[in-house]
């Protein structure tokens, strides 16, 4: 699949943002007025900056809001409603606790369950996709919740549980690579079942339908970079978890090392990212010899 | 809206007959003609003229060889668009309600006017029937010709879709594969109509005949051997010839 930087941002900073609430919905960190009011609108900042980024890649994005009207069917519609809501009620929250200083406890159990429910719907947008093997398996939602709340524990400054939610991931991250790299072939597609033919003998494309590309080929079949894929992966685990937990366990981190230790999180996450669209296969690639 | 219907009153849709098919992709331009010219948006070309052209089409030929071991290869002429699936996945997957599976016919369509060009649908359909224009920012899919098949000013011999009016072979055919004595239902059952990934579960609609048995694929020739075979026992010059060959 083409990776494309809209879909890259959207889910790495909506995913961190959200992984934030969830934290803050627990009472973490332990803070009041505006160090309160700076989490709270770290939290929002990234989770918006994630949705608007989401609306980049829309060929009509003014008709937004239609988008919200299917969610007895489709993924996409429930995450665009509960991402809404979510930020609406984390909003109230914030500010009685940042303000008012009177933080609601049941407030922000809601806002903690809503925050990884958007999460979970977010990764099933992509999991559901049985034309994307890769993608179609639970370790995908498992990822994208394990990646929110380990971020999210490093933003709001929870080292042990970020440490061991960061080994945790890395051990999930490595077991989804392994596994996906089976997954298409696992899944029986091949072009022998996409044309019929197999009963004629082994089948291969002989011509394409036109000498140039479309719309399928650049955003379903995506080769470029996988030659690195394995350098990538060790890179990809090492800054956002590797690094991180042996920094922790060695370190008393301070303000310098929390945020070297975010700013290497974020790399390794976008780098996953840019895997987990990179990596994936589609289907329609057998019509097309390519995947 | 995007839930599919339980099932539909007609299932209309194509049977695509690989054995006919010349791939001469006249059911391509045709049908960009006349879904460029009336449904919905125009489907645009990008750069046409120019090193890259890029454009959105409904309908699009490839052409696979298939090839036994030992045997010669066949080469097979594959049109492919939307199959108009029972279990359409694009229509459900659609966060708008823009795609729809009509409970009257079957026919899987989008009102371009609440699509916002997400592409999920595309994501979500195996077969690559779904393009998005680059000009609009909408989805395009065959609509098969909803404009022409229920048109009541056209002659009635045109209420077909654009591709099957046009096709030169004969080698698609257009009708409601509910009716077990239409010509597609038994069509496609005499001769074992398929579908395409059925692994998908997506139940299509539309179904490809596979190409007869060809008389002329048989095992690969061995040109010199049965000429060799053969002066090996009747002697003579080219008997002559084989045995000193190897003898050096």
């Amino acid at each position: 699949m083409h990776p494309a930087p809209s879909v890259i941002i959207f889910t790495a900073l909506s995913g961190l943002g959200f992984g934030l609430m969830f934290w803050m919905g627990l009472g973490l960190p332990a803070v009041e007025g505006t160090t309160a009011a700076i989490f709270a609108v770290l939290a929002m900042g990234l989770a918006t900056i994630g949705l608007l980024s989401s609306m980049f890649h829309l060929g009509n994005p003014q008709r937004f809001l239609r988008a919200l009207t299917q969610w007895k069917t489709s993924w996409l519609s429930r995450e665009g409603i509960l991402s809404i809501a979510t930020l609406g009620v984390f909003f109230i929250y914030a500010c009685l606790w940042a303000f008012l200083d009177n933080r609601v406890v049941l407030l922000g159990y809601l806002s903690s369950v809503m925050a990884m429910g958007t999460v979970f719907f977010t990764a099933m947008i992509y999991a559901q996709m049985k034309t994307v093997p890769r993608w179609n398996a639970m370790s995908t939602p498992l990822l994208f919740l394990l990646y929110a709340a380990g971020g999210g524990a490093l933003l709001a400054a929870q080292m042990t549980e970020a440490m061991l939610l960061l080994a945790v991931l890395a051990v999930v991250q490595a077991g989804a690579w392994i596994q996906g790299d089976g997954a298409f072939a696992k899944s029986g597609s091949t072009i022998e079942t996409a044309t019929g033919l197999g009963a004629l003998g082994k089948v291969r494309l002989l011509e394409k339908p036109h000498s140039g590309t479309n719309y399928l080929m650049t955003e379903m079949i995506h080769v470029i970079g996988r030659k690195h894929v394995t350098k990538l992966r060790v890179i990809s685990i090492s800054l956002m978890a590797v690094l991180p937990v042996v920094l922790i366990l060695l370190t008393d981190v301070g303000h310098m090392v929390g945020g070297l230790l975010i700013l290497l999180h974020l790399v390794g996450l976008f780098t996953a990212r840019w895997l987990f669209f990179a990596e994936a296969e589609h289907v329609v690639g057998l019509y097309y010899d390519k995947r | 809206m995007t839930q599919l219907p339980a099932s539909t009153k007609k299932k209309l849709g194509l049977v695509i007959d690989l054995d006919t098919c010349v791939g001469c992709h006249a059911c391509v331009i045709s049908c960009k003609e006349w879904n460029t010219t009336s449904y919905g948006a125009p489907l645009s070309d990008v750069d046409a003229y120019g090193a890259d052209p890029v454009g959105t089409f409904l309908n699009r030929v490839h052409t696979f060889e298939a090839k036994q071991e030992g045997c010669s290869a066949q080469t097979v002429h594959f049109p492919k668009s939307c199959l108009h699936c029972e279990d359409a996945p694009c229509v459900t997957v659609c966060p708008t309600g823009a795609s729809y599976k009509r409970e009257e016919d079957g026919i899987v369509l989008v009102n371009e006017d609440h699509c916002i060009g997400c592409g999920l649908c595309a994501w979500a359909c195996p077969y690559g029937a779904r393009e998005l224009d680059k000009v609009e920012g909408v989805m395009k899919k065959c609509t098969l010709c909803v404009d022409r098949i229920y048109n009541e000013n056209i002659p009635e011999e045109d209420r077909i879709p654009s591709c099957v009016k046009t096709c030169p072979a004969g080698a698609r055919h257009f009708g409601d594969f509910n009716d077990p004595n239409s010509n597609v239902s038994i069509l496609s059952a005499a001769r074992g109509g398929m579908d395409l990934m059925p692994e998908q579960g997506t139940k299509p609609v539309n179904k490809y005949l596979p190409p007869r048995p060809k008389a002329d694929i048989v095992p690969e020739l061995d040109v010199l051997g049965p000429l060799l075979a053969q002066n090996e026992k009747t002697g003579g010059f080219l008997g002559w010839l084989d045995r000193t060959l190897e003898k050096l």
